[in-house]
């Protein structure tokens, strides 16, 4: 398992200026080409865990290793889709999505009808001159999606990315998202607070026990994420993870 | 506005106070105030001298120095002091103080140090300016919205990126008010500082009517440097309307 995979942590640990330990000892393997869940309570340091991957925060002990080299800060290889959107409110949905490009200096031809391609594979065909606060919040998480999949990393981080938008949109944002990522070599990591969400998404389940947040348990569900979404849904090893994921998550929760 | 439900326009406003006006004066009760007709005639003899171009011109040059100098010291220093921890604690007292300070009660002593002269002026307008834009360059560049500069970072965006990308777009609602009360400000700036002067530019003009008791061309200037220091605040509010869209997305 360890040849295979793209993104390892060892030994992480961080506690932060005021005296919080986020996390302690966090050692994982997320295997290349898959779907890994971050799941847990908040406080579980789950986010921490993510930004210290996507190197936007450095730990205190421990390194995270991608594709087998130490990582010391942000990386072309790593994108990431954030639980605010974090869209720039002065630029249109098209600039917003290329900007990745932008900041890599690619020319405007060639990022604009990058964006332009990526913008119709998440469904946001026609909104190219719009701008964010024209946008439900659904809408906005696409676009940050599709600004992650534009710069083309080969590890997508998604922090907690449909927290922010309704339940009946959350569905159907998943469902899209399986597709998306279907016929790509996306290594995918996922933070979020819904077991539903990770059973569903998920190739593997880590769950992270809270303060300081720690490896609790891995779990590879084994659905198959090739069947119909509605299917998952009823399928009983989607039931059987939900329930055993509660089983533990159900100790931390007071 | 409205009136009785009916849309007035504001001009309206202008036409009855100075009507009012008008009346107070003919009535004679004070010397102080005479007629606005004659007013505005005084006004249209003193644009067309020379003594009022040339006061202008060097009331403007003060204004436009001084300006100039508080904007490219004061954003970079709000910059620093929003992103530069250390900066921001040493120099933040003295800018609170000095934007609440009344600058004006300084001008003697500049006038002791640097001399009766345009230096003075120029001085003057800056430190009235200064300050209130460095201020609200630090806040508007200390509330830019974090997420978006970890989203730049994430993106593999060096310093100079995130700089010109994000902070500088993200700030510039609170720059350009900054920009608008300094402006403001400096008018001030130059007026009290000429008066003080009592020299040069408006300011002696000022002080030449008011001794002559040339009430007419008194307030005939007064109007003149109002109507300016309208037009510059309204420039600059024009401005901050074209970005207003995207602060109020914030």
């Amino acid at each position: 398992m360890a040849g295979d995979a793209i993104v390892e942590t060892r030994g992480v640990g961080k506690t932060y200026d005021g005296g919080v330990e986020a996390l302690r000892d966090v050692s994982i393997d997320f295997p290349r080409g898959q779907l890994s869940t971050l799941l847990g309570p908040s406080g579980c340091g789950k986010t921490t865990l993510l930004k210290i991957i996507a190197g936007l925060i450095p730990p205190n002990a421990g390194e995270v290793r991608v594709k087998g080299r130490k990582i010391d800060g942000p990386g072309p290889e790593r994108a990431f889709v954030f639980q605010d959107f974090a869209l720039l409110p002065w630029a249109t949905v098209l600039r917003n999505v290329a900007f990745g490009l932008e900041l890599r200096g690619v020319p405007r031809e060639v990022r604009d009808e990058t964006a332009r391609r990526r913008l119709a594979e998440v469904g946001l065909s026609g909104f190219e001159s719009s701008y964010p606060n024209q946008l439900s919040g659904g809408m906005k998480q696409r676009v940050g999606l599709a600004r992650a999949l534009a710069v083309d990393a080969d590890i997508i981080l998604m922090d907690e990315p449909f927290s922010s938008v309704d339940e009946q949109t959350r569905r159907k944002f998943q469902e899209d998202l399986l597709v998306l990522l279907r016929h790509r070599q996306k290594t995918v990591i996922f933070v979020t607070h819904s077991i539903e969400e990770a059973a569903y998404l998920s190739d593997r389940i880590v769950l992270l026990s809270p303060r300081p947040g720690t490896v609790s348990r891995v779990l590879t569900p084994d659905i198959g994420h090739d069947k119909d979404p509605d299917e998952i849904r009823r399928d009983r090893r989607y039931l059987d993870a939900v329930d055993e994921i509660w089983q533990i998550l159900k100790q931390y929760v007071t | 506005m409205t009136l009785f439900g009916r849309k007035i326009p504001v001009v309206f406003s202008l036409a009855i106070w100075f009507f009012a006006w008008e009346l107070i004066g003919r009535a004679g009760w004070s010397t102080i105030v005479p007629p606005v007709s004659s007013v505005l005639e005084a006004g249209i003899t003193v644009l067309g001298t020379d003594k009022f171009s040339a006061a202008a011109l060097i009331s403007l040059r003060s204004f436009a120095i001084g300006m100039a100098l508080a904007l490219v010291t004061g954003i970079p220093l709000g910059f620093a002091m929003a992103r530069l921890p250390g900066v921001g604690r040493l120099l933040g007292m003295w800018v609170n103080i000095f934007v609440s300070a009344p600058i004006s009660a300084l001008v003697p002593i500049l006038m002791a140090v640097i001399g009766i002269g345009e230096t003075t002026v120029v001085v003057t307008v800056y430190l009235f300016a200064v300050f209130v834009i460095v201020l609200d360059t630090q806040v508007g560049v200390k509330h830019a919205d974090r997420s978006l500069v970890e989203m730049a970072r994430s993106f593999g965006a060096r310093r100079r990126q995130i700089y010109v990308h994000v902070l500088i777009l993200s700030a510039l609602p609170e720059i350009l008010a900054g920009v608008r009360l300094g402006a403001i400000r400096g008018v001030k700036g130059v007026v009290i500082g000429q008066l003080l002067v009592a020299i040069i530019g408006v300011g002696e003009l000022f002080e030449l009517y008011s001794q002559h008791f040339l009430m007419e061309e008194f307030w005939a200037l007064v109007i003149v440097v109002f109507l300016f220091a309208f037009a510059v605040s309204e420039a600059i509010a024009a401005l901050e309307r074209r970005v207003e869209y995207y602060a109020s997305a914030r």
